[in-house]
């Protein structure tokens, strides 16, 4: 079973009790009526879906239900990091070292 | 409340045209390792709360809010189980009508009434934990779940809240459709730990 760190409870809890929330920093406009529908699209439908390191939300869904961020490979499924929700997005050089 | 089913309560409702059928009525199981029951009617609230949210609610209860994961906190019948960074379950497990809802509103708290979308059971034994995790993945070791300490966890594809209120003593709590599906995984599980 893949443990998950969850930033919320402190601690590792199985993957069953988590669900995937797409891409995690995706940031929501303030005014979307005066978005073009091209800047919609991109803003709302338009993903990376790299192969490897993924910036990811996910949700303690079974556990103390709250979103958080992590850090995934989309290759070997290991966790790098998880943070909580509004930690700003790790470095290049973070996730570098990360992966070391 | 009175137990269905037995002679008492059949003769009380004998001129009735219908009567409420508890849940988890008569359901009991026991070897010699695990025993399964069902826990008494209870009262309920499922409580979010933040900040100055938590002296509130914490006054009404008469003690404090736990605000460790995972932590619990007790005074006599009373439970107050961490749920999330501002959710609780709160439970009167001898009290079904206690008052765990404040009269007057509060806009630092939301306290719904939650007891009779729960049921309870009690699970214990030496091989409680073992038959839990037959359909429940959490690490039931007393390191990573002491006494005295809860957890919304899922057990097979049905969410439960499970409170370990002693070394071999848990309560489950589901929501009541799910009774026959989280009764027959217990039952499977007590079972399979006594192999
Ligand atoms: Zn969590």
């Amino acid at each position: 079973m893949l443990l998950i760190h969850c930033p919320y409870c402190e601690a590792e809890r199985p993957e069953l009790e988590f669900a995937n929330a797409g891409e995690a920093h995706i940031v929501r406009p303030k005014d979307m009526s005066q978005m073009s529908d091209e800047d919609f699209e991109a803003m709302f439908f338009i993903r990376d879906n790299p192969k490897g390191i993924n910036l990811e939300r996910w949700r303690h869904v079974h556990g103390c239900g709250r979103f958080f961020n992590a850090i995934r490979s989309t290759v070997t499924d290991k966790f790098l990091k998880t943070y909580k929700a509004g930690e700003p997005r790790p470095s290049g050089d973070e996730i570098a070292e990360l992966m070391k | 409340m009175a137990r269905v089913g037995t002679k008492a309560a059949t003769a009380a409702t004998k001129d009735l045209i219908a009567a409420r059928t508890f849940a988890t009525a008569g359901m009991r199981y026991a070897n010699a390792t695990v025993t399964l029951d069902a826990a008494a009617p209870a009262a309920r609230v499922s409580l979010r709360a933040a900040d100055r949210g938590i002296g509130v609610y914490s006054r009404h209860l008469g003690f404090e809010l736990p605000t460790t994961p995972g932590a619990t906190a007790s005074k006599g019948s009373t439970h107050a189980l961490w749920l999330g960074p501002d959710e609780w379950l709160i439970l009167d497990t001898k009290n079904a009508n206690a008052k765990l809802v404040p009269t007057r509103a509060n806009a630092a708290i939301s306290a719904t009434d939650v007891s009779h979308r729960n049921v309870g059971f009690i699970l214990t034994g030496a091989g409680a934990a073992d038959g839990l995790n037959a359909a429940c993945p959490r690490d039931l070791s007393l390191e990573a779940f002491p006494a005295k300490t809860a957890s919304r966890t899922i057990l097979g594809k049905a969410e439960i809240v499970l409170y370990r209120t002693a070394r071999d003593a848990f309560r489950v709590e589901c929501w009541r459709s799910y009774v026959p599906y989280v009764w027959g995984l217990l039952v499977n599980g007590a079972q399979d730990a006594h192999l």
